[in-house]
């Protein structure tokens, strides 16, 4: 068992934290004010190679691992909760499900791309009437000839409307359950498909949102991701990885609120003296501090997993559950620790709380991490 | 190399365009005193083309003896001609001591004749002194980043070199009363010394800086009172080459760009030196400015939080302060 | 084209603080990083590289730790790296450390050496012009853009004033400034090549040409006498007193401050 980075990790760290600092934090703000996606950030990410970290070289990607890939999740969301989840909405959900479940050829077409961030991915599960009972699909996908037919809408997607390539999830045999779901991949420039207007939502909001809509679509049959009756499969195991970017941005988010109310309350005077200085403050910190480092390494243990091939359902299911709640407890305090600014959008830890709050829902919500971690448990 | 065949301090005086550089006067201020306390002479050398009528200047600003190496090769500054003729009059001359001034030119030619010479070079040394028992220049200078001082002695190679910056040495009173040799030197230049072409020369105007990489900012607050009432701050400001910034307040009653605001919201900023006028202290603000090197803070009240983060507290009006302080670096400035 | 960046891992010395009481240095804890000119002349080089296919050497003369900056500095795009590190080149001046630099590029195929200005730790702005000398190269200081010529370079040399535009035939040195460009960040895929155990090249002392006399504190014709703490920021005065007397406080301030 070994606990220290090797130089690569430490060294990709100090990158991240670097290109995080200068590059996305001074958006930060502005991005989430205006609800703006931030473009100039991305083509920036792409230039350095965030867009394909767990990929192998051959494939378009960086060759580097699941615990590199965290590692970029967390320290872009440590300063930016929305390019946090660009980047792991896009390589955990838009581009892994080809690199599991494509064939060579979708490999070569889709997935290098995707991983070069010459295009932007993303992943459509959820619909109106399924959420947390994700097997209740009804979009449908239709076999016609060389098409396949696509009718429906999704809701809830991250990276609509900016993405090029959808991993779309649709029922391709009502009378079978989980097992008549199929996965298929959806290029944005498509006719019948269409991507609505922007979600105006509580935290998150430079992240683009939305609902797609599936009127008559056509897509080669050849776009299928593995075959009929395994979209289920997909989407499950997708979510999985998933879990382990999303675990990663609730971590940063914690880590940032922490490290900007340590600033503040050393500089805060009150009764004299700097409120670092009082007892309740130092327990607080110290509270956040040892949950976020729990939520840590529980966060790289998934990682760690997944990279020795391991499985890491569980472990993903346990970082996620424990980060999200700890992002969510650290950054309220985070706020009551910063008193009558902490509120104000003067200091950035109200907007680390309404970013937090994402992470217990998006992705399977905490309680089906439970269900998930449950299951584990009393097989 | 034998020591003792060294003697008498050197100074190198740069020219721009004909003109002398301050900084080469001042050299001369402290070379005199080095000369006198070795009992040794103080000489000049000045290189360029047309440059032989500098050398009354320099007389009268305390060289004993001007060297002047004239020649068509040296009429734009380039590294191999002035390097040749420096070496070949400090090769005759052997000189103890060679000071250069500290400028984008001095600290060009002067590590290439160094390293010619085969003698140690120590660079931007603020003060210089000569050891009462080994008569050898020690030469103090910052490092680090300014973090800590160095004291440094050449003490097996000759002639001693040192740069130094502009605006640390005292120049001497202008005295036309003075007398010294002037001596033409052959450098033994030509054309093919010229080892680089010079295609373009552009002269630019100062560059529009970003608050983030000014040296020098002066601040405005609430206090100040009004947009009118900010001109005594741009005025400090043009007077110490800084830039003017501002705490929100004043951002919010748009007496200054946004671009300029220090604080939680708007930069963080580490100048060298930062004025703080009638900006309270909030921790906001604070947080922008609190890595400056150097903070004067003036404020009309007593407690405000902003004197617990200065360096230098001053209770009064900005409005009075301001003007007085820029007139005095304006006598200041005409006196050097 | 082959162009060597020369390059220096330095304390990042904006960080370093003095201990208040004590006032001394505190070295602990301070990031070491590429120094920033050399950066930009990296970043330069790898321009160049970008555009026309040059290959990019970096070689740096330090402790064995100076390793971690050649990692990054392959982990931007640098093709070869090599340390220079022997107990002989230790306590060396600049007259020392450009020997000992001129003697390992004296092995190495090059058309452009790039060197940075100034080191943020020692501050001299030397060592690049010496080791041009001693390698008998033309040199341009100060230089904020190059650009590749007919078996030259055209760079802008800056001035306090304004810039020349300079062409000088190649083999030559340049000293970079870090004001010229904004250097890339490491590359992802980069950080994950960086670190094979072949990529940096060990030099020592016998991989290098130079006279042994030149190397190290014996081969430093200057030497510190002594290095003292300016003393610890003390805590600020605060007067009231009227506008004349307090400009003159504030005069006063300025000039033991150097600032004027």
């Amino acid at each position: 068992m070994e606990f220290g980075f090797s130089k690569e990790h430490a060294l990709l760290k100090q990158m991240y934290r670097e290109f995080a600092e200068n590059e996305v934090k001074p958006l930060a703000a502005e991005v989430d004010e205006m609800e703006r996606f931030p473009v100039e950030t991305v083509e920036k990410m792409v230039k350095a190679g965030f867009m394909g970290i767990p990929f192998p070289k051959k494939y378009g990607g960086e060759g580097g691992d699941n615990l590199g890939y965290a590692m970029a999740v967390e320290e872009l969301s440590r300063v930016c909760g929305t390019t946090g989840v660009i980047v792991s909405a896009h390589t955990s959900l838009g581009a892994h499900p080809i690199f599991e479940f494509g064939t060579e050829e979708q490999k070569e077409k889709f997935l290098v791309p995707l991983a070069k961030g010459e295009k932007l991915g993303a992943f459509g599960l959820t619909e109106p009437n399924a959420g947390t009972d994700a097997a209740g699909q009804q979009t449908t996908a239709v076999l016609d000839g060389d098409e396949y037919v696509l009718n429906g809408s999704k809701i809830f997607i991250t990276n609509a409307g900016y993405a090029h390539t959808y991993i779309i999830m649709a029922m391709t045999d009502k009378k079978a359950g989980t097992r008549g779901i199929s996965a298929f991949i959806v290029d944005a420039d498509t006719p019948g498909f269409s991507v609505g207007p922007k979600e105006k939502k509580l935290g998150i909001r430079g992240s683009a949102t939305c609902e797609l809509i599936f009127e008559n679509c056509r897509i080669p049959k050849e776009n299928i991701l593995g075959k009929e009756g395994i979209g289920f499969k997909v989407a499950m195991k997708t979510l999985d990885g998933g879990r382990i970017g999303i675990a990663a941005q609730a971590l940063g988010i914690a880590q940032g609120a922490l490290d900007e109310t340590i600033h503040y309350v050393k500089e805060r005077k009150q009764f004299g003296r700097s409120i670092a200085n009082f007892q309740n403050t130092q327990f607080q910190l110290a509270d956040m501090a040892a949950k976020i480092e729990s939520a840590r390494l529980l966060v790289y243990k998934a990682a760690y997993n997944k990279d020795k091939g391991l499985s890491y359902s569980y472990e993903a299911a346990m970082a996620k559950l424990v980060a999200a709640e700890t992002a969510m407890e650290v950054t309220t305090k985070a706020v009551q620790l910063h008193g009558g600014y902490g509120y104000t959008r003067e200091y950035p830890v109200e907007r680390m709380m309404r970013d937090a709050k994402i992470t217990e829902i998006y992705e399977g919500t905490s309680e089906v991490q439970r269900m998930v971690i449950s299951a584990a448990l009393l097989k | 190399m034998n020591l003792a065949d060294y003697k008498g301090v050197l100074v190198y005086i740069e020219q721009r365009d004909g003109e002398i550089q301050k900084v080469s006067l001042e050299l001369l201020g402290k070379g005199k005193e080095l000369a006198e306390k070795l009992g040794e002479k103080l000489s000049a050398v000045v290189l360029g083309h047309n440059i032989k009528a500098l050398a009354n200047e320099l007389i009268y600003h305390g060289a004993e003896k001007v060297i002047t190496v004239d020649h068509e090769v040296l009429k734009n500054f380039t590294n191999e001609p002035y390097t040749k003729a420096l070496t070949a009059v400090i090769n005759n001359e052997k000189p103890a001591i060679v000071l250069v001034g500290a400028t984008s030119i001095g600290r060009d030619v002067a590590p290439r004749v160094s390293a010619r010479i085969h003698t140690g070079l120590t660079a931007d040394c603020t003060s210089l002194d000569i050891d009462d028992e080994t008569r050898n220049l020690m030469m103090t200078r910052p490092a680090f980043g300014g973090n800590i001082m160095a004291t440094i002695i050449c003490p097996d190679h000759r002639p001693q070199m040192s740069t130094v910056r502009p605006g640390v040495m005292l120049k001497l009173e202008r005295n036309t009363s003075n007398t010294g040799d002037v001596i033409d030197f052959d450098a033994d230049l030509n054309a093919l010394d010229l080892n680089v072409e010079v295609l373009e020369i552009v002269k630019e105007d100062h560059k529009k800086v970003n608050i983030e990489d000014a040296k020098v900012l002066v601040s405005a607050g609430r206090g100040i009172g009004s947009k009118e009432n900010m001109s005594p701050l741009y005025d400090l400001a043009d007077e110490l080459k800084g830039e003017v910034s501002g705490s929100r307040a004043v951002i919010d009653n748009a007496w200054l760009d946004k671009d300029r605001q220090v604080g939680q919201t708007g930069k963080t900023v580490r100048p060298d030196l930062y004025f703080a006028c009638g900006i309270s202290g909030a921790i906001q603000h604070i947080a922008g400015m609190e890595e400056s090197e150097l903070i004067i803070a003036i404020n009309k009240n007593p407690d405000a939080p902003i004197f617990e983060v200065a360096d230098l507290g001053i209770v009064g009006d900005v409005a009075k302060v301001l003007p007085l302080l820029t007139e005095e670096l304006k006598k200041s400035k005409k006196e050097q | 084209m082959n162009i060597v960046v020369c390059i220096k891992q330095v304390p990042d010395t904006t960080e370093v603080k003095l201990d208040p009481k004590t006032g001394t240095l505190i070295r602990e804890g301070v990031p070491s990083i590429i120094n920033p000119d050399d950066k930009s002349g990296l970043e330069a080089a790898l321009q160049l590289k970008d555009k026309h296919g040059a290959h990019v050497t970096v070689i740096t003369m330090g402790p064995l730790q100076a390793d971690a900056a050649l990692r990054e500095a392959l982990a931007m795009g640098a093709d070869r790296a090599i340390l220079l590190t022997d107990r002989a080149f230790a306590g060396a001046d600049t007259w020392a450390t450009s020997s000992a630099i001129a003697g390992a590029l004296k092995k190495i195929d090059f058309d452009l050496v790039i060197a940075g200005r100034q080191a943020i730790d020692g501050d001299t702005a030397q060592v690049g012009p010496q080791i041009a000398e001693h390698l008998q190269l033309p040199s341009v200081t100060y230089v904020e853009d190059v650009q590749l010529d007919t078996d030259s370079v055209i760079v802008k040399r800056a001035f306090e004033d304004g810039y020349h535009k300079i062409k000088v035939k190649t083999p030559c040195l340049i000293t970079t400034l870090k004001e010229m460009n904004e250097s890339r960040y490491m590359r992802v895929s980069g950080i994950y090549d960086a670190f094979a155990d072949d990529k940096v090249e060990i030099w020592t002392v016998n991989d290098i040409e130079v006279n042994p006399e030149n190397l190290g504190l014996k081969g430093s014709p200057t030497k510190v006498k002594k290095s003292f703490t300016k003393g610890a920021k003390t805590a600020g005065k605060v007067f009231e007193v009227d506008s004349k007397e307090a400009a003159k406080i504030i005069m006063d301030k300025l000039k033991e401050k150097y600032i004027i």
